[in-house]
């Protein structure tokens, strides 16, 4: 028998966990990235001739109820029609067993990407806005997505903003149709109590300890306030360190209630509105008056200059 | 719909070689004793190598000495029937033969020079020497522990025992030239100037033809990897954590 090399080796493992699309109408064209769950392929639709981004999960053999299971719920994330959701377009599986689902590809730059341009303070919260809305629809419709961080977000090339990696999303409401209360897929294929679902520095408490049955919205609006905090770094004022700080709160009643007011709140804060996140002094009040009404104060300023001006040069 | 170039189908009309769904730790227990001495036959083929080297290595043991250690410790355990204990549900597989075999050296070495030269214990036909040419010919990197190294090695074996599989279906099925294939260009650590133009004008193919034979020679590959690690785990869990191990991320 022949002795293999450490890089044959390292060849032949890379070859077994490619995925096979054969039986499939994809065509792999290239690896996009690759994750503990599994790897991210950019591959070609023969029957339609369009790019799309297959995730092929690391699970080589899976039972028939997971596999049903996770089909199902698949469908559910396919049924979240939002302009800030990465569309689902099939699920199915190789012939290895692997699961595969295929999605949009999504043209533009990761949120980490993003943050690392000149962009500017309000344009980031703009960004974000449109996250907090998308994951809002999402809950509205039952769904937690659990693994809200700067890497699943894209900033698409027209700027548009759309949320990834419905992988590890929980189903909560009977209204969508389903009794399971699962992840579409974790690394333990079932997300029983005790098994930690998330990426550990965007991950609530109750998700860190592994409490999936505690899990609602509000671990979501931890993420999005770690999100929120990734974002802004240094350049955060107080106001947005407030709202970071009531969004990432370590009991979840203490956070905001939802997605949604967390990002009316963003609102609020890009309106220089009051923020229910922070209570301001009467100074800060002035000054916030003064920043939403610039215009107007320096009007007010150049008339008196003027007036004054004019007071002094009239004089005989 | 299925797309499947009729040439690259390896293994009769299923378009699959024959699926082996038994696992010989499970087997390990079976009362139906051929059942049973196939399973530890098994056993045995996939984890002599890894075992005769580990023992080399950790246990700084001679060549001879640890032959007949490798030989003994396969040989007590089939006789005492040790992997029947074997708890799915604890460790892997490997970590509880790993254990096992740990625990028959360091008494071994209490006992003194008992299994010396057979000392009356079952022979299995190893192939002691290539694992001690693989030994003199590649050192272990001084970074892995003992532990990682028996992993890494592991890997190894059950990489070499696929491509050895793939080798001898290939030759059943008529498909050399598939094998061909994947050995000059997946096997070779001397393939630097190969590609697929170049393989088509050795073997007369078209590059388009090579294409769909090494495809199709790797989906085969990739099936029998997966049947041995089937065999050699005892349920699903086991299976699918070692295929991660195995394929999941890079060999250490």
């Amino acid at each position: 028998m022949k002795w293999l090399s450490d890089d044959r080796l390292n060849h032949l493992r890379t070859i077994v966990s490619e995925p096979d699309f054969s039986a499939t109408k994809y065509k792999n064209v290239k690896e996009l990235g690759r994750g503990g769950m599994g790897a991210v392929y950019l591959a070609e639709d023969r029957e339609l001739s369009r790019l799309v981004a297959v995730k092929v999960l690391n699970t080589p053999d899976i039972t028939d109820d997971l596999r049903r299971r996770m089909i199902r719920e698949a469908q559910i994330i396919a049924g979240l029609e939002h302009p800030g959701i990465v569309p689902v377009h099939d699920v199915g599986t190789l012939p290895d067993g692997r699961i595969f689902y295929a999605m949009k590809y999504v043209r533009g730059s990761r949120l980490d990407e993003y943050a690392t341009q000149s962009v500017s303070v309000n344009d980031r919260l703009r960004k974000f806005q449109a996250v907090c809305d998308a994951v809002a629809f999402a809950h509205a419709h039952g769904v937690i997505h659990r693994d809200l961080k700067p890497q699943n977000i894209m900033i698409g090339s027209f700027g548009e903003v759309l949320v990834l990696d419905w992988g590890v999303a929980k189903v909560l409401k009977p209204q969508i149709d389903t009794d399971f209360v699962h992840g579409f897929i974790n690394e333990n294929h079932d997300t029983s109590h005790g098994t930690v679902i998330g990426t550990r520095d965007y991950m609530s408490p109750e998700q860190a300890r592994g409490e999936t049955d505690q899990i609602d919205e509000r671990a979501d609006v931890y993420s999005l306030g770690a999100v929120l905090r990734f974002l802004l770094t240094d350049k955060a004022t107080r106001t947005a360190k407030a709202i970071c700080s009531k969004a990432m709160a370590h009991a979840p009643e203490s956070r905001y209630a939802s997605a949604a007011e967390l990002s009316a709140d963003i609102g609020r804060l890009l309106d220089a509105e009051p923020v229910l996140a922070y209570r301001e002094n009467a100074f800060e009040k002035v000054g916030r008056w003064v920043g939403k009404n610039r215009f107007l104060v320096l009007l007010v300023l150049a008339y008196l200059l003027m007036r004054i001006f004019l007071i002094f040069t009239s004089r005989p | 719909m299925r797309f499947m170039d009729p040439d690259t189908d390896i293994g009769g009309p299923l378009h699959k070689f024959p699926v082996t769904n038994h696992s010989a730790i499970v087997n390990a227990r079976s009362a139906d004793q051929i059942t049973r001495q196939r399973a530890l036959e098994t056993i045995l083929t996939s984890y002599w190598k890894p075992v005769y080297k580990y023992i080399r290595l950790k246990w700084q043991a001679s060549n001879e000495d640890a032959k007949d250690l490798t030989q003994g410790f396969f040989a007590n355990a089939f006789e005492k029937d040790h992997f029947a204990n074997y708890d799915a549900g604890k460790a892997s597989f490997q970590t509880f033969l790993r254990t096992c075999l740990d625990g028959f050296v360091a008494n071994e070495r209490k006992a003194g020079s008992r299994l010396k030269r057979g000392g009356g214990m079952d022979h299995y036909s190893l192939d002691f020497a290539a694992a001690e040419d693989e030994l003199a010919s590649h050192a272990m990197t001084p970074t892995l522990n003992p532990e990682d190294y028996f992993h890494r090695e592991w890997v190894r074996w059950m990489f070499t025992l696929a491509v050895d599989a793939f080798r001898l279906r290939c030759l059943d099925s008529g498909r050399t030239v598939h094998f061909q294939l994947f050995e000059r260009y997946d096997l070779s650590d001397d393939n630097a100037d190969i590609s697929y133009a170049s393989l088509g004008q050795e073997f007369g193919l078209e590059p388009a033809t090579v294409n769909n034979y090494l495809a199709a020679a790797r989906r085969d590959f990739r099936r029998i990897v997966l049947e041995k690690l089937r065999e050699i785990t005892a349920t699903d869990e086991e299976f699918r954590t070692e295929a991660r191990s195995l394929l999941g991320v890079d060999v250490k």
